[in-house]
This record gives structure tokens, C-alpha cells and sequence, in this order.
């Protein structure tokens, strides 16, 4: 075999510690080696012809690069070289970056550890076979999770490509958060009016089957080829039947007894209920919670009014199955709640404000509803506790963001927005009112985005004071906010009526858990994690499961919007070609060996290992043996460790291979 | 049961009261005190804001004698003590170059973790049950506004206290004795503290806002827990009333104090008969009450 060398300085990121000419032609004298360089930067496109030039002149069959971390330039290299005529497989990468050069500071001892890293991968590529990839069929469906604004849209776009979606929402409704506002900025166009047609385009579609009131149970599977559980929740309702009339709803006598989630608890529903008149789809749900039958077997009302006959109490959780070839996540946010700490959570509420315990002290939602035409109060701003119109309001932005020791530490980046918004809104409405606004940055980063903070302050007089809140102390049916001027260094105190905190955005409580579900990372603040921050934003470490919205992190309506066709458009990328290429580095068994313990199938997390019998020529059985699905196998190498009879290899990373570059090192 | 004690300066002198009124109920409660033997001064607010070494050597040596007297837990009534005790307690724990300087200072070896309770630590220790046993006369008809102050809940990483901004620790024992506890807004309001000796106007200012929210909610007693929010809130009343005059006043108790009106312990043997505004009258309501 004819091996090539090739070493990078990567600029000075590997050249300022390690002596490369050295490593190149310490290189040149190991077994095999017939060609080695050095040169500045291996990947640019002079770099790579480097190497090309040196297969073809010297006829090399095996390649090892010297460079970064085969995260980053792996796939370049293999490329160049199969350009080349040299098999992919042949060619290995030695970390001299990460490994070597970013960690040490003294010359002679990276170089020194350079030389022993190259002449590693050089043992490797010696005992490499010429590898194909393996081709798969792909399902060219979608699963979207999550019915708000993102998933929406990225339904839409895959479905409006010509590709099928299943659309799972976890509510009785899509529409998600952004049904719930009332005006958006920086346009102070209606939240619903741009919303609802979306919804009843994603109702209406024939490639789009919507679930909703439905949660993801489990998923098996990989790129391409995912089988998906879906847990269809009993409504108690049979879509299928009810027309949406709406009489169950009415004739509940159940009225009070149960805080509307969509009002943000500001108003009171009935046990059989849609969250919202614009819902869809517009079948009622009953609460198995408050709904009399479900406490004591009585009432029924519901059944008895409903023309269609399509209440049904026995109703039961059903389990669908999916096949997709692509997932998009996006199950949005939920605000941080700053009253009393939630069971289990970590976070500390802020007692001070007094939230929870003070009805006029609302957040950023609840106030949404209040300006809402279709909320409680029909759009007029009035406080909760008497229906009062308050004539001085107080916002007080970071509540829960930016601050770690009560909260997060991050921006959650949409409130100095939508407080601007909330502050102008009342103004519209409530002429000789006053707001009152306590900021610590103003971050109005985005299309006329600034210009529409300043029209607060200076078209509608909004008062911005920057500086924070120490406390809100209760005064008769006044909240006095205490506060900090920094600006002029004094101290504040502001009789307000009404009061609405700007809690940050945080992630869905169970978003962890459908992380684990799907196989994906997620961060501490239960953010779910993309591949990589710049160049792959949407993409997850898993193959053809993406992210779209606030799952991610905070972010407002566009920037939602944009991620979300950014998530479709990598599912169609998928859908684009008919089989698709897998890493050909999987298990594989030896059959003469194996003794059927299946050891392999106990530990293996893909599910990946199944029974293979066999037989003799005339159909009799002589063993049963383990066989690898080459679609499932993700060559973890778990089966490999395993097996106490030595009979599963890795190919790629045999235990040959491996011993040979122990070998080399204790050569040194 | 058995606890370590450390009384501190002020409930041997200032707030006499609430040591007697403290060992009064604990006798009820069958709970036996041991005095850190040879205890000295926790340093208090003057070597926290004059030296931070001593602000830790002083309360770190109260610790050592603590130990070395095989306690395994210690009272400190008075909520400075507690939140220097604990303040201590976390450097000598998690700073070794300060920990090794103050053990030459002090010539003794510093070890080991010390379970530190507040006044109301030590009640949940014993068990509410186990108080409400205990309860002659229930607190009926007694509004009850609990002041926490500063250094019982804060900081709120030291002193892990139910909620620093809100907290229900003292409600919770009010309402076990039968009596009510109002909502207010000064729960956690600072009095003034020490400032009390150099600038009197400020503490009186800070004193007079805690006092009127307290009677506006309808309170007919102010609890506490600190000998210095005792003293900030009842001494400086008379100076209240001499510039407002309708400045109605109200009685301020120690926890313990209202604690052993409710065990039925006679009011000299707490205290009562101690303080500025005539807390003897409370004892009184609480007599026509009980008829």
C-alpha cells in the first residue's frame, strides 16, 4: 500500500506549536509512507490539489491528512481524495488541533505528539479495506410537532411541496401562543387576523393530517426511516361525527369552575369547551377534571343535547402509528412563572412582586388577553381584580431573564418588544393613562424594530425609567412600585393601578422529555440543541429530526417563521433524492462463531440486532444466529464490546485496526 | 431533645425578654438548652463592615467551642447571630486560605459542618404538632403581622428560607397557636438596624413606614424574631407619636413571647412587662377572649 502524509498548519492554530515541517518528515520514514508535505492551510482549494496532485503523481492508495478535528474537515478530505480515485474509507484523519496543538503550549512536546498521533493513523489506513456507503429507500412524509405559528408554517411549506405531513398538536387547538395575542409588532397588525387563515389552510389541506390533542409517545427508526407512536388523547368527543355546533358547550352547566388556559385563567369555562371560537379543528374536548359525569356518573347534559350522537364517555387514549422520513420539532415555549416556585422547579418566583397574591400584578400573556378583542374584556383594558380601567400601569421588563440568581441567565430577546407594544396598545385605548416602563437595556435589534420602540416614547409618551424594581407593596387599591432610577441616581415610587411583568420565555416543561424520546440534545435551560450554532441551526446531532421556533430559544413571530421554513426546506432537501446515503461503518457478524446468546440485541440502544436462522440444504435448522440491520445499525460499537465470543466487528474500527494504533503509540 | 445554644450579646442585655420568654416555652416544650460554654460576641454588624477577617474569625470561634463541645446543632435566636454564625459557617467551608489564618488566630482547628437554626428553624425542628399540643389559650381575636426583617431570610443562598420575598415560616406558626396572621407588605422591609444609634431620623423614618402598613392591615401585634428589629420597632414609637399624633401604637412581641401567651406561661415570666408599649394589654384581650 501506498500511503500519502499531509500535514496543516491550519494558519498558526496547529503551526504555532507544532513544528509541521518536522512531523512531515519524521512521517515520510514510517512503513508505507511514499509521499509527505506540509502546507499552510490543507483545506483551501490549493491545499486540496496538493493532495490530488500527490495520488495521482505517486499513485498513492491510502491518504492520512494532519489537521483539525474530523469533525470539521473529514468529509473535505475523504472527498478530495475520492476526486482522486483513492476510496473514501482510505483515508484517516489525525487530530493535531484539538488534540495536540490547542491543549499544549510547548513546541518540542506537540510536535513530538504530533509525530506519535500521525504515525497512529498511519498503522490505521495500513489495516483499512476500500468501504461503499450503504443506500437506503427514504419514507418522503413528515412529522411536524407542535401546532404554533412554526409548526404551522413548516407544515405548509413541506405540504405545498407535494409531500405529505402529519401536523401533532398536544392542545384541542393549533395556533399555539400567537392565537393568544393581540396585536403584534413592530406592525401592530392583529395577531389573529394573520393567524387564522393559516390555520384553516393547514385544516383544509389534503397533504396535512392533523392531530391534534395528540403527543408523540415514542419513536424508533433513523433518517429517513422513522416509525413514529402517536398518542391520539381521549377528547370524549368523536371528531369524526361532531359538526362543531357548539350546544354541548353551551348547555354545560358547569360554568366557573375551571380557569380557561387560553385566557390565561383571566376567565372560566365550561367542562365540554374549545380553548377559542377560531379553533381548529372545532371539536369540544371535556375535562375529565371538573366534568360532573366524570366526578359522580350524573349530568350527561352534553349527551343528551348533542343531535349528532357524538359524545362518547367510554373513550379511550388510541396508539397510531406513523412512517415519516423526516422530523420537525417545534413545540414552542411557555412564560416563567414568577409567583410561587412550580413543584420540582428549580427556579425561585419573585415574592416580591407579589405575583399571584396581587390580581392587577399580571405577565406578558395575560395582558395580551386583556388587549385582545376576543378576550374577556372584549379589548378594553381593565384590571382583573375590579374590573376597573386603571389610569397608570407599570411594566417592569427581565422579570426571570437576565437575572441568575432568581431566574436565567439569558435575553429572553422578545419582551422589550412586546412591552413597547403593551405600553402603546393602552395608550391607544386608555388616552389620559399613563405607562410607566422600567428597563435595564432596551434590545430592539430588528426591522424597524427601534423605530417602533421610539414611537412609544416619543409619539405615545411612554415613560421609560431604566433601572429596576425593588418591590410592589400593596395600598389599599394602589401598587406602589418602589424602584431605582439609575439615570438620575433616585429613587422612585409610582401609585400605579395595574402592573405587568415581562417574564422571560422558557422551555416547555416536558421538552426534555420529548428530547430523550426523539434522541436529541437539549440544553440546561431545556432548550433543544442544534448541530451547530452558525452553519447548521436548524439540523439536530440526529439525522433528519430539525428544529423550528422557541424550542430552540427564545424568538419572536418572524424569526420563528423564518427557522421554521428553514427546518422544511432540510426535510425537502431529504425528500429531493430517493435512496440515501449511510455511513457504511456498522456491526457485522461473524456467522460460523456467533453462538446465538444475543448479548448484542440486550445492549444495543437502535434495535438494530435481529435473529438470523440457519439452515442446511435441506431446510433443517442448525442455528440461530445475531444479524445486524445495516438500516438501523448507527456502529456505536456496544455489540462489538460485548459479544464474549469475539464474533461482532466493526468495520472501520476492527479490533485489528484498534491494536495496531495501540501498537503504534507504545512503539514511541 | 436537646439543642446548642447561643444566646449572643442582645438576649443577655437588650432583649432580655426573649431569653426568658425562650426558655420558658422550651421548658413547655420539653426542649433542654446547652449554653456554648465560654461563647463571645458574633462580631455583629460593626466587624462586618470594619474588617472582614474578624467578621468571620469572631462567629468561627463560637463554631470551634460549639464542636469541640460535641454539639451537633446550635440556636442562635437572634437573627444577626444566626446570619454571621452562617455566613461564617459558608467561608470557613469553602475559603481554606482565610480558614487557615483565622485558625491561628483563634490557635484552634476548625472542622466539620454545624447544623445552625433560627428561631423558627428550631419550632419546625420541634414540630408544629407537637406546639399545637401545647396551646391553653388559642390566639383568638389576634391579628398577628410577622416581621421577618433582613437577616433571618437574607441572603437567600445562606439561609435557604421558604421564600426571601414571601416567606410563610412565622404564619404558619402564628396560625398553629390559633391566632391570624395578616397580609402586609413590610414583612421584609429593613428597620433601619444599626443605624438606629448614628442616624435615630432614618431608623425612625424605616421604623414609622413598617409600624403604619402593620396597623393599616388591621394588626394588633407585631411579631419578630430579632432583638434588633425589637428594639428599632418598639423603642422608637414614643418619638413616633410625639411628631404624629394620631399615631395609634402597637404592641411588638417576640415570637417566643406570643408563643407562651398561647402555652398560658404568665406575662412577667416572659417579659412582657419589659418592653416600651405596653404589651401587658395584649395578654389582657386575650383573657376576655378566653371567657
Amino acid at each position: 500500500m501506498k500511503i500519502g502524509v499531509f500535514i496543516c498548519y491550519c494558519g498558526e492554530n496547529i503551526g504555532r506549536t507544532v513544528d509541521c515541517a518536522a512531523v512531515a518528515k519524521a512521517a515520510a520514514k514510517f512503513p508505507g509512507v511514499v509521499h509527505s508535505e506540509d502546507y499552510k492551510y490543507m483545506c483551501s482549494d490549493p491545499g486540496q490539489n496538493l493532495i490530488k496532485q500527490a495520488i495521482r503523481e505517486k499513485g498513492l492508495d491510502a491518504v492520512v491528512v494532519g489537521s483539525c478535528s474530523p469533525h470539521m474537515h473529514e468529509k473535505t478530505f475523504r472527498k478530495a481524495c475520492q476526486s482522486a480515485g483513492v476510496n473514501p474509507y482510505l483515508v484517516e484523519i489525525a487530530n493535531l488541533r484539538e488534540h495536540c496543538s490547542w491543549i499544549h503550549d510547548d513546541i518540542p512536546s506537540g510536535t513530538r505528539k504530533s509525530i506519535d498521533l500521525i504515525r497512529i493513523a498511519v498503522e490505521k489506513v495500513r489495516r483499512n479495506a476500500p468501504l461503499v456507503p450503504i443506500q437506503v429507500p427514504v419514507t418522503k412524509r413528515a412529522l411536524v410537532i407542535g401546532g404554533g405559528i412554526s409548526g404551522i408554517q413548516a407544515a405548509l411549506d413541506i405540504a405545498n411541496s407535494g409531500f405529505e405531513v402529519v401536523l401533532v398538536e398536544k392542545e384541542p387547538s393549533i395556533g399555539g401562543h400567537m392565537s393568544q395575542l393581540s396585536e403584534t409588532f413592530p406592525t401592530l397588525d392583529c395577531s389573529q387576523c394573520i393567524l387564522t387563515p393559516r390555520m384553516v389552510e393547514v385544516y383544509q389541506h389534503p397533504k396535512i393530517k392533523l392531530m391534534s390533542y395528540s403527543e408523540v409517545q415514542s419513536l424508533e427508526g433513523f433518517i429517513g426511516n422513522f416509525k413514529v407512536t402517536i398518542r391520539k388523547k381521549a377528547r370524549y368527543v368523536k371528531d369524526e361525527v361532531c359538526t362543531g355546533c357548539g350546544l354541548c358547550v353551551q348547555k354545560c352547566p358547569i360554568k366557573k369552575l375551571a380557569y380557561s388556559e387560553f385566557e390565561e385563567g383571566l376567565a372560566t369555562r365550561p367542562a365540554v369547551y374549545v380553548p377559542f371560537p377560531q379553533a381548529v379543528p372545532n371539536i369540544p374536548v371535556i375535562d375529565k377534571n371538573v366534568c360532573t359525569y366524570f366526578k359522580s356518573g350524573k349530568c350527561q347534559m352534553c349527551k343528551k343535547v348533542c343531535g349528532r350522537e357524538a359524545i362518547d364517555f367510554e373513550q379511550q387514549d388510541q396508539l397510531i402509528q406513523e412512517e415519516v422520513g423526516a422530523i420537525i420539532v417545534a413545540t414552542g415555549y411557555k412564560l416563567y412563572s414568577i409567583g410561587k416556585q412550580e413543584e420540582g422547579s428549580p427556579y425561585k418566583g419573585y415574592g416580591e412582586y407579589g405575583y399571584g397574591q396581587y390580581k392587577d400584578v399580571i405577565n406578558g400573556l395575560q395582558f395580551e388577553r386583556i388587549a385582545s378583542a376576543s378576550g374577556p374584556t372584549s379589548g378594553e383594558i381593565l384590571r382583573p381584580s375590579d374590573n376597573k380601567e386603571p389610569k397608570k400601569i407599570v411594566f417592569i421588563q427581565c422579570v426571570g431573564s437576565r437575572d441568575e440568581s432568581k431566574g436565567f441567565s439569558y435575553c429572553s430577546k422578545i419582551c422589550c418588544m412586546y412591552t413597547a407594544k403593551h405600553a402603546m396598545l393602552y395608550k391607544h385605548k386608555v388616552h389620559d393613562g399613563e405607562a410607566y416602563v422600567f428597563y435595564m437595556d432596551i434590545r430592539a435589534g430588528g426591522k424597524m424594530y427601534e423605530e417602533f420602540v421610539r414611537r412609544a416614547i416619543e409619539e405615545d409618551g411612554v415613560k421609560y425609567i431604566r433601572g429596576r424594581v425593588s418591590r410592589i407593596f400593596k395600598d389599599g387599591d394602589k401598587y406602589k412600585v418602589k424602584g431605582e432610577d439609575t439615570i438620575s441616581g433616585m429613587p422612585v415610587e409610582i401609585d400605579a393601578d395595574m402592573v405587568v411583568l415581562a417574564t422571560a420565555m422558557i422551555a416547555q416543561q416536558e421538552a426534555p422529555k420529548l428530547a430523550q424520546t426523539l434522541g436529541i440534545p437539549y440544553d440546561k435551560h431545556g432548550f433543544l440543541v442544534e448541530v451547530h450554532p452558525k452553519l447548521r441551526p436548524v439540523e439536530t446531532s440526529t439525522g433528519g429530526i430539525f428544529l423550528a421556533g422557541a424550542c430552540h430559544s427564545p424568538r419572536d413571530i418572524p424569526e420563528s417563521v423564518s427557522m421554521a421554513s428553514a427546518a422544511a426546506a432540510k426535510a425537502l432537501v431529504l425528500f429531493g433524492s430517493d435512496m440515501l446515503e449511510r455511513e457504511p461503518i456498522i456491526a457485522k457478524v461473524n456467522d460460523s462463531t456467533c453462538a446465538g446468546c444475543f448479548y448484542c440485541q440486550k445492549v444495543c440502544a437502535y434495535s438494530a440486532i435481529e435473529r438470523k436462522e440457519i439452515r442446511d440444504r435441506k431446510g433443517n435448522l442448525i442455528k440461530t444466529v445475531a444479524y445486524v440491520n445495516s438500516g438501523l445499525c448507527q456502529g456505536c460499537g456496544t455489540c462489538n464490546a460485548t459479544c464474549p465470543s469475539k464474533s461482532v466487528e466493526l468495520i472501520g474500527f476492527t479490533d485489528e485496526q484498534i491494536f495496531a494504533e495501540i501498537k503504534a503509540f507504545s512503539m514511541n | 431533645m436537646n439543642f446548642g445554644y447561643y444566646p449572643g450579646c442582645s438576649l443577655s442585655g437588650t432583649g432580655r425578654e426573649f431569653d426568658k420568654s425562650l426558655k420558658e416555652v422550651l421548658k413547655v416544650l420539653d426542649v433542654k438548652l446547652d449554653e456554648v460554654k465560654d461563647w463571645s460576641c458574633c462580631g455583629a454588624s460593626s466587624a462586618h463592615v470594619t474588617s472582614h477577617f474578624l467578621s468571620v474569625a469572631l462567629p468561627a470561634r463560637n463554631l470551634i467551642l460549639a464542636k469541640e463541645q460535641n454539639l451537633e446543632n446550635v440556636v442562635a435566636p437572634c437573627a444577626a447571630c444566626y446570619n454571621r454564625l452562617l455566613g461564617a459557617q459558608e467561608e470557613m467551608n469553602s475559603n481554606p486560605i482565610l480558614k487557615e489564618k483565622v485558625e491561628s488566630a483563634i490557635e484552634k482547628k476548625y472542622t466539620n459542618h454545624l447544623n445552625i437554626l433560627n428561631l423558627v428553624d428550631l419550632f419546625n425542628n420541634i414540630g408544629l404538632d407537637k406546639v399545637k399540643e401545647k396551646v391553653k389559650h388559642p390566639l383568638k381575636n389576634i391579628n398577628a403581622a410577622c416581621y421577618y426583617g433582613c437577616l433571618l431570610v437574607r441572603p437567600s443562598s445562606l439561609t435557604k428560607f421558604d421564600d426571601a420575598e414571601q416567606p410563610e415560616e412565622m404564619e404558619k406558626i402564628i396560625t398553629t397557636l390559633g391566632g391570624k396572621a395578616v397580609e402586609w407588605n413590610y414583612k421584609v422591609e429593613c428597620c433601619g438596624a444599626a443605624h438606629s444609634i448614628a442616624h435615630t431620623e432614618i431608623v425612625k423614618n424605616l421604623s414609622k413606614k413598617i409600624l403604619d402598613d402593620a396597623i393599616k392591615n388591621n394588626a394588633d401585634v407585631i411579631v419578630v424574631a430579632c432583638p434588633m428589629c425589637h428594639s428599632n420597632l418598639d423603642m422608637r414609637q414614643k418619638n413616633i407619636v410625639k411628631e404624629n399624633k394620631d399615631f395609634k401604637e402597637i404592641p411588638v412581641l417576640y415570637l417566643t413571647e406570643l408563643m407562651g401567651l398561647a402555652f398560658g406561661i404568665d406575662e412577667k415570666k416572659l417579659g412582657l412587662d419589659l418592653h416600651f408599649i405596653d404589651a401587658m394589654k395584649l395578654s389582657k384581650k386575650l383573657e376576655e377572649a378566653a371567657v
